[in-house]
């Protein structure tokens, strides 16, 4: 039975292998791909099937006023909504060209695979060192406690935190400040080796000063991953994002180039949102 | 009603609420729902003083009244007197065949050597526990040193010489006379004679007692007078009856009665004729008791304390007592003032079950620095025993050990697993809700219900051994049970789920997340429940009694399926004790079972603690 399921699962990822990337009209590389998705709460549908692209090494912001579904969509891409009981998700997402909802693609590899960062900073009440080391360690990525130590430090660094609290790490990370915890997590999330990081709104409860910090962490994270950003916020869209797609009532309304999106939208309520008359 | 309809209806977005004038906060009335709002917080914090003082009263009150007559079970008085240990007595290459009653009552008889006759040997031996042999044999196992000569071994009392030493059995005064006495003798029936009238306070004692003796007396008198009058009117009234009768069937069963009535009626009056003769001698006691009486038993006793030696006093004028020397005097001297005493105890000798002369032999040995007050390690150490004095605690304390382990191991992790699967894992669906709404009933069934599951399960199907700490502990888990699952679904609960989406957002999978993260921030909560399950169950009785846990168990339980029992039940079984030395284990035992309570919850706060500070 092991040894089927595992036959199965390498020619789900020979699959993925062989198979072209998919690439957008403009030659970019698409890194995940949502087709016609449908989400349910018990009876009430939040999402009214949606189809969005999000592009590799790019930053995807997903607009939209409150209970619009845009956070749910972003929940759907790493399958954190399986954690609620009531939900249904329908359509298919691909990550590369793997189906995330397909029986054989375990979810644990995809949310090692797929990153995330909550919108209120939630480190463990554990030490700075063990919250980073906590996925590296749980995935095997280290094998001895130097390596550890090695991704630790890494991470730290590249989340912009690694100066301020180089010599504390055996403090415990909610003893940060809220801009310091959430590039904790930002460590966090990134110290698995992720492909894409999911972010809900990561800045909405952080002062300007650790706003300007924690996006000028996205801008560089954009690099070696692709981003997916959740935000309230159409300055700080405008400012991270390359793509920008905007939700409405369960509905994904428009989608582009950030440019494009806030200087010349195609839909009326794109226009409406974007300057201020509702939301 | 429409006034303020219409005022809404015309109020506009920014304004100023329609219908309620400016100015609203500051009027008399706006000022007397503030002040109402202010006295009826100050009543509700005077409730809840009253409610914490009322509490902390009783709760002072019970720790007072247990700690005040258990206190004093934690030492016990040992007589110690020199024993010949000497090889003649005790054969070294087998000393625990000796006879070790012997050479006690051998050491007492040198202690008192004018107990010479049987029948103060008897009193003199009836003064050291019935036990002390055993433990006399115990110390010489145990320290073979003591071999093979004469020297002073503390064996313990009797119960009630016990209690008398720490003077629970009667109340004692004692008088100074102020002028000097003579003896008339050392041994034997002995006259104390004082140059002033030093007795008078026994003769008011007796005064005291022929007045209450009298009025008592005159009462039943007076009640056997009513129903001599009841007869005779009765009898009076059958022979009315007995003249106008036809029948002469009814006439004879009216002569009868009326010939048993006048029966009964020569047996009240002379019955009654005894008793105003009774009431006669006693009136004239009574008159004369200024003169001198006889004491009784059933009043105080008073000892006189000249040279040496203990008179009890039986005949007493106001200037002499003539009694019986328990001690005999060591001269005959003549005694000046202050060298003499006259002691009271105040519960007559009829009342208590240590009679004058223990009494007497007891207060030699105090006064010969023989007995001593030391920690009853025998109290500590032994189990079960009838003989109030053998009697230990340590035997249910670790039964009660045993079985809170079993409970402990058993519940603990059977409890946080359930909660874990229900809370963590399992859908929530009719089935779940079933089996949460059972489990919250469980909480609440009566404990004896799981002592009959017990017998009818663990005893009579299973084959497992009675009165055991293994039985008992696995009765008390299935109690416990739903109380550490509910306080430990609650304490899930109460975990953020940001702490959830974290750990599945690195890509733990939800055991991980539950193990790693969830269960340690619970872990306070749990244990929270968790003490509060075991406290109950360390103070559960019922169920135990159904599983032949109130057994009598001499030997301490060396595992748990050696038969014994637990902490409340063994309190239960001493209180049931007539012994007064009883009561005082029961409540020493109360002590020791709060005090197992507190050292265990004490772990447990340490425990959560930990916990806490970890995280």
């Amino acid at each position: 039975m092991t040894l089927e399921m595992t036959t199965d699962t390498l020619s789900a990822v020979d699959t993925t292998v062989n198979a072209p990337p998919a690439v957008s009209p403009e030659g970019e590389t698409l890194k995940m791909r949502g087709r016609d998705v449908k989400v349910f709460y018990g009876n009430k549908q939040a999402l009214h099937g949606v189809d969005l692209d999000v592009r590799k090494n790019r930053v995807t912001a997903l607009i939209g006023p409150s209970g619009c579904g845009k956070s749910t969509f972003l929940r759907c891409l790493n399958r954190m909504n399986d954690t609620i009981d009531i939900c249904r998700v329908e359509g298919n997402i691909l990550l590369d060209n793997d189906d995330i909802y397909d029986p054989r693609i375990d979810v644990v590899e995809l949310r090692a695979r797929v990153g995330m960062v909550f919108q209120k900073p939630n480190p463990f009440p554990k030490s700075i060192f063990e919250n980073v080391a906590y996925g590296p360690r749980i995935h095997g990525l280290a094998q001895s406690k130097t390596d550890l130590e090695a991704i630790v430090a890494s991470s730290l660094q590249r989340a912009g935190l690694f100066e301020e609290v180089k010599d504390r790490l055996d403090e415990p990370g909610t003893g940060l400040s809220g801009g310091q915890q959430q590039r904790l997590c930002i460590a966090r999330a990134i110290a698995v080796a992720p492909e894409v990081i999911l972010m809900d709104e990561p800045c909405s409860a952080l002062d300007p000063i650790a706003t300007a910090k924690v996006e000028e962490l996205i801008d560089e994270l954009r690099q070696n991953y692709t981003i997916v950003i959740v935000t309230h916020s159409m300055q700080q869209a405008a400012r991270v994002s390359q793509h920008t797609a905007f939700f409405h009532l369960g509905n994904l309304v428009e989608e582009g180039l950030t440019n494009d999106i806030f200087t010349n939208p195609k839909d009326q309520r794109t226009q409406d949102y974007i300057t201020g008359r509702f939301g | 009603m429409t006034d303020i309809a219409q005022d809404t209806a015309g109020s506009a977005i920014g304004g100023r609420v329609k219908g309620i004038p400016s100015g609203v906060h500051t009027t008399d009335e706006a000022r007397k729902r503030l002040k109402k709002r202010y006295s009826m917080e100050a009543r509700f914090k005077a409730y809840g003083i009253g409610a914490i003082a009322l509490a902390a009263t009783f709760l002072v009150l019970l720790l007072y009244t247990i700690v005040g007559s258990g206190l004093p079970a934690f030492t016990y008085n040992y007589v110690n007197v020199p024993l010949d240990l000497s090889a003649e007595k005790v054969d070294p290459a087998n000393p625990a065949g000796a006879s070790y009653n012997t050479i006690i009552r051998d050491g007492l008889k040198a202690e008192l050597p004018f107990a010479s006759d049987r029948k103060n040997r008897r009193v003199l031996y009836s003064l050291v526990s019935s036990g002390a042999n055993v433990t006399l044999q115990k110390q010489v196992m145990n320290d073979p040193s003591l071999l093979g000569e004469t020297g002073p071994v503390a064996v313990p009392l009797s119960d009630f010489a016990d209690l008398y030493v720490k003077g629970l059995i009667t109340q004692q005064t004692e008088f100074l006379p102020s002028s000097a006495a003579t003896v008339s003798g050392t041994e034997g029936q002995v006259t104390v004679t004082a140059e002033d009238p030093e007795f008078t306070k026994i003769l008011a004692s007796l005064k005291t007692y022929y007045e209450r003796e009298i009025e008592l007396l005159a009462g039943k008198i007076e009640a056997r007078g009513r129903s001599e009058a009841s007869v005779i009117s009765k009898i009076a009234g059958l022979e009315t009856r007995l003249a106008g009768e036809k029948d002469p069937l009814v006439a004879q069963r009216l002569t009868s009665e009326i010939e048993g009535n006048k029966a009964a009626l020569v047996k009240i009056i002379a019955a009654l004729e005894k008793q105003k003769a009774e009431l006669v001698t006693l009136q004239g006691h009574f008159d004369n008791v200024a003169m001198g009486g006889t004491l009784n038993a059933n009043m105080p006793s008073f000892f006189i304390e000249v040279n040496g030696g203990t008179i009890k006093a039986e005949n007493v004028t106001p200037t002499s007592v003539t009694g019986t020397a328990f001690i005999p005097l060591a001269s005959q001297a003549a005694v000046p003032a202050g060298q003499w005493g006259i002691k009271e105890l105040e519960t007559p000798e009829s009342f208590r079950k240590f009679s004058d002369k223990e009494i007497a032999y007891t207060d030699y040995l105090i006064a010969k620095g023989s007995v001593e007050n030391e920690w009853n390690s025998i109290f500590f150490s032994a189990g079960a025993s009838r003989e109030a004095e053998m009697a230990g605690i340590w035997g249910a304390a670790v039964g009660s050990f045993w079985t809170m382990l079993v409970t402990l191991s058993l519940s603990f992790p059977i409890g946080v697993s359930a909660a874990i699967y229900l809370e963590e894992f399992a859908p929530k669906n009719r089935w779940t809700q079933l089996i949460e709404v059972n489990i919250n009933n469980l909480a609440a069934v009566p404990s004896i219900v799981f002592g009959l599951l017990g017998l009818a399960v663990f005893l009579n199907v299973f084959g497992l051994p009675r009165s055991a700490p293994l039985v008992g502990g696995m009765v008390l888990a299935l109690m416990t049970l739903p109380t550490i699952i509910i306080a430990s679904r609650a304490a899930l609960q109460a975990v953020p789920p940001s702490i959830r989406e974290a750990a599945l957002g690195v890509g733990a999978s939800r055991l991980q997340a539950v193990f790693h993260h969830v269960l340690p921030l619970a872990m306070p909560g749990i244990l929270t429940g968790t003490i509060i399950g075991m406290a109950q169950a360390l103070g559960e009785t019922a169920p135990l009694l159904m599983i032949g846990m109130v057994a009598f168990i001499v030997d301490i339980p060396a595992s748990p399926v050696d038969p014994s029992t637990v902490l409340p039940v063994q309190i239960f079984m001493w209180a049931d004790f007539p012994e007064p030395a009883f009561q005082q284990k029961t409540s020493a035992a109360i002590m020791v079972l709060l005090g197992f309570l507190i050292s265990m919850n004490a772990f447990a706060i340490i425990l959560r603690k930990r916990f806490e500070r970890r995280w």
